[in-house]
C-alpha cells in the first residue's frame, strides 16, 4: 500500500512533466495547426543551458533563471525567422523541417558540450525527503516538481480562460483571419505562444536534469511521449493535455512497477521480468491505439 | 510518334543499362565498395518507393513505415537464426525448423509485413490528419519494443547473421550477384508500380488523396481502398526489409526506430512525392549524401539538418521536379498532361 502511493506520487510527477511539454505543444498544433517534432530540442537545450550555468555557479536556481529565457528566446528567434513560413504548408513538410532541426541541434549540443551526459544537482534546499504520512519518506525534489506542475497548470488555465492575451489565443485558434482583421498583430501573437511553449518545455527539462541525466537524444525520448499525451488528450486542448499527461505518467509508471510482479505469478522470474518491462514500454501505445480507435479525435476534441 | 515514344523511354533505359553496368565500372576503379554502397541504395529505394505508394499518392502520411521493413528484416533474421542453431521455431502444433532459404524466408517476410500493414492499418485509417501520423508512429514505436524484448534474438543489440539467404543457383554472398538481384527488383517493382498508379486502382486512389469526401460521393469505399494501398505499401517494405537483413548480415531494432521512418520519409519527399522515379533519387540523394558529409566531417548532422529545413522551405517538389524542368528545357523532352 505504501509502495503504492510511492508509486502513485512517481506517476504523478511523470505527468505533470509530460504537461509541461504536452501543454506548449498542444497549443502550437492546435493555434498554430503547426506539427513541432523540434519541441523536445528545447527540452534537451533548456537542461543543457541549466547544468552548465549551474555547474559554473554551483546554483540550481540561477542555471533555471538563465535557461528559461534563453530557450524561449532561441526558440523565438527560429520562429519569426523560419518556421512561420511553415505554418500554411501541410504537416509534412512540418516534420521534415522539424526532424532537420532536430539533427542540427543533436549535433550543435555535442560540439558544444561533448558526448558525455551530463548530472544537474539538485539545490540543496530540496535535496531532503519529506515524511507524507508519517513512515513514507518521499523526496522533497520531487513533490516539488509536482507542486510546479500543477501550478503551471492552474497558470494556464487563468491565462488562456481569464486574461486578455489568452482571449486572443483561442480566438485566433478558431479564426486566425478573422482576428487579423479586428486589428491583432498575429505574427506577433504566434511568436509569444511558441516562446511560451519553449520555455515550458526548457522548464520541464531541467526540472528532469537532476533525475533523469541530462544527455543529447533526451528529448526524443520525451517527444515520443509528448506527442502520445497530445493526441489522447486532442489536439488543441489544454484540459486534454492535462488529463492525458497523467494518465499516460501514471500508467507507465504503474505498468514498469507492478507489470514484472504481476507476471511473475504465472510465468518464471526471468521471462516475466523481461517480458513485463517490455510490456510496460508498449503499454502506453496501446493505451492510445485504443483510444485514437475509439475516439478518433481523442479524449477532450479541441474545437468542433 | 514512334520518335516520340523513344525519346520518352530513351532516360530510363539509359539508366537502367548504367545501373547495371555499375559492378563492372567499379570493379574496374578498384571501388568494389561502391556495390555494397548501391546496393543499399536501391534497397532503400524499395522502400521509400513502398511509402511513396501512401504517402505520394494516397496522400497518407505515414511515420511509422520503419515498422515494416524492420518486420521484414526480422523475419529473415529470425529464421536463419533458427536454421544456424537447429533449434525449431515452434513445436506445436505443427514442427517448424528455422531456414536460411531465399525462397521460403523473403515470401514469408511479405506476408508477415503485409499481415501487420493490415491489422495497423485498419485502425489507423479510422484518424486521419496529424492523428494517423502518430497513430502510425505508436504502432511503430510497439514493435520497437517488442522486438527490444525477444532476448533470444539479441534484445536491444540485435543479432548477426553467418551468411545471406540461399537462392538456389545464385551465390548471394557475392556481392555482384547480390547487387544485380536487387536491381532485378527494383526495376520490376518499378514496373509494377507503373502499371499500378495508371490503373483503375491508381486513379482512384489519387481521387482519394485529392478529394475524399467526393470519391466517397461517388460510391467508391474509400477506406477499403486506403487499406489495401497500406497492406501493399507494407508489403514491399517487408522485402527490402528482407534485402536489408541480408546486404547488412545483421538485424536490430534500430531497423524499427521512428528516426528509420522519419529517414523513408525524407528519401520521398527529397525524391519527389507521387513520381515514379522520385524515391530512387531521393534515397540515392540521401544516403549518397550522408556518405559524402560523414566524411568530410563527422559532425555532419550540423549540415544535413539545416539543409533539409532549407530543401522544405525553397525547393518543392523534390529533385525529381528539377529533372523535370530540364528535360521539358532541353525541349518537349517533358510530358505535358
Amino acid at each position: 500500500m505504501l509502495l503504492f502511493l510511492e508509486q502513485t506520487l512517481n506517476g504523478l510527477q511523470l505527468g505533470v512533466m509530460l504537461f509541461l511539454m504536452a501543454s506548449g505543444l498542444t497549443l502550437i498544433a492546435g493555434i498554430m495547426s503547426f506539427i513541432n517534432l523540434a519541441h523536445g530540442s528545447f527540452y534537451m537545450i533548456g537542461a543543457f543551458v541549466a547544468a552548465s550555468v549551474a555547474q559554473a555557479t554551483g546554483s540550481f536556481m540561477l542555471g533555471l533563471a538563465v535557461a528559461l529565457p534563453a530557450t524561449a528566446i532561441l526558440a523565438m528567434v527560429l520562429e519569426s525567422g523560419a518556421l512561420n513560413r511553415l505554418y500554411d504548408r501541410d504537416h509534412l513538410d512540418q516534420v521534415l523541417a522539424t526532424f532537420g532541426l532536430i539533427l542540427f541541434f543533436n549535433e550543435l549540443v555535442k560540439i558544444v558540450w561533448g558526448a558525455q551526459p551530463f548530472y544537474l544537482n539538485t539545490p540543496d534546499w530540496l535535496s531532503g525527503s519529506v515524511e507524507i504520512i508519517s513512515g513514507v519518506p518521499y523526496p522533497a525534489y520531487r513533490l516539488a516538481l509536482i507542486v510546479t506542475g500543477l501550478a503551471v497548470a492552474l497558470f494556464l488555465y487563468l491565462l488562456i480562460q481569464r486574461s486578455r492575451l489568452g482571449m486572443l489565443i483561442r480566438a485566433g485558434a478558431s479564426n486566425r483571419e478573422m482576428v487579423g482583421a479586428l486589428g491583432v498583430n498575429i505574427k506577433l501573437l504566434y511568436t509569444l505562444v511558441f516562446g511560451l511553449g519553449a520555455l515550458l518545455a526548457a522548464l520541464a527539462g531541467v526540472m528532469a536534469g537532476p533525475i533523469y541525466a541530462v544527455q543529447i537524444g533526451m528529448g526524443e525520448s520525451i517527444l515520443i511521449l509528448t506527442f502520445v499525451v497530445v493526441v489522447v488528450g486532442g489536439i488543441g486542448s489544454i484540459r486534454g493535455a492535462f488529463a492525458g499527461a497523467l494518465l499516460i505518467g501514471l500508467v507507465d509508471t504503474m505498468g514498469r512497477a507492478y507489470l514484472p510482479d504481476m507476471l511473475r505469478l504465472a510465468l518464471p522470474p526471468a521471462t516475466a521480468d523481461n517480458l513485463g518491462a517490455s510490456l510496460a514500454s508498449m503499454s502506453i501505445y496501446i493505451l492510445m491505439a485504443v483510444i485514437l480507435a475509439l475516439r478518433p479525435r481523442g479524449l477532450f476534441p479541441a474545437h468542433g | 510518334m514512334a520518335d516520340r515514344k523513344l525519346i520518352r523511354l530513351l532516360p530510363p533505359l539509359l539508366f537502367a543499362v548504367a545501373l547495371a553496368l555499375l559492378p563492372v565500372l567499379a570493379e574496374a576503379a578498384g571501388r568494389g565498395y561502391l556495390i555494397g554502397v548501391s546496393t543499399n541504395v536501391l534497397i532503400f529505394a524499395i522502400a521509400a518507393s513502398s511509402l511513396n505508394l501512401i504517402l505520394g499518392y494516397g496522400g497518407m502520411v505515414s511515420l511509422g513505415h520503419a515498422a515494416f521493413f524492420g518486420s521484414g528484416a526480422y523475419v529473415v533474421g529470425i529464421l536463419a537464426h533458427h536454421a544456424m542453431w537447429g533449434a525449431p521455431l515452434m513445436v506445436w502444433p505443427f514442427h517448424i525448423g528455422g531456414t536460411e532459404s531465399a525462397f521460403i524466408a523473403w515470401p514469408l517476410a511479405i506476408l508477415v509485413s503485409a499481415l501487420l500493414a493490415l491489422v495497423i492499418g485498419a485502425i489507423s485509417l479510422r484518424t486521419s490528419g496529424l492523428y494517423f501520423i502518430m497513430i502510425t508512429l505508436a504502432f511503430a514505436q510497439m514493435l520497437f519494443f517488442f522486438f527490444i524484448a525477444l532476448n533470444e534474438y539479441g534484445g536491444e543489440d540485435g543479432m548477426s547473421l553467418w551468411n545471406r539467404s540461399h537462392a538456389g543457383p545464385l551465390d548471394l554472398n557475392d556481392n555482384t550477384q547480390f547487387f544485380y538481384l536487387v536491381l532485378a527488383f527494383t526495376l520490376a517493382l518499378l514496373f509494377l508500380k507503373h502499371r499500378l498508379v495508371n490503373s483503375r486502382f491508381g486513379v482512384v486512389l489519387t481521387g482519394i488523396r485529392d478529394n475524399p469526401r467526393r470519391m466517397r460521393a461517388l460510391g467508391y469505399p474509400v477506406r477499403r481502398y486506403q487499406l489495401a494501398a497500406f497492406t501493399l505499401a507494407g508489403a514491399v517494405a517487408g522485402l527490402a526489409g528482407a534485402l536489408i537483413a541480408n546486404q547488412t548480415e545483421f538485424v536490430s531494432p534500430t531497423f524499427l526506430h521512428w528516426t528509420r521512418s522519419g529517414e523513408i520519409l525524407i528519401m520521398v519527399v527529397l525524391g519527389g512525392m507521387g513520381t515514379l522515379f522520385g524515391p530512387l533519387l531521393g534515397a540515392a540523394a540521401f544516403l549518397l549524401l550522408e556518405e559524402t558529409l560523414a566524411d568530410l566531417t563527422e559532425h555532419w548532422m550540423i549540415i544535413f539538418g539545416p539543409l533539409l529545413l532549407l530543401v522544405v522551405l525553397f525547393a518543392r517538389g523534390g529533385l525529381w521536379s528539377l529533372v523535370e524542368r530540364l528535360r521539358a528545357a532541353l525541349g518537349g523532352g517533358g510530358e505535358r498532361r
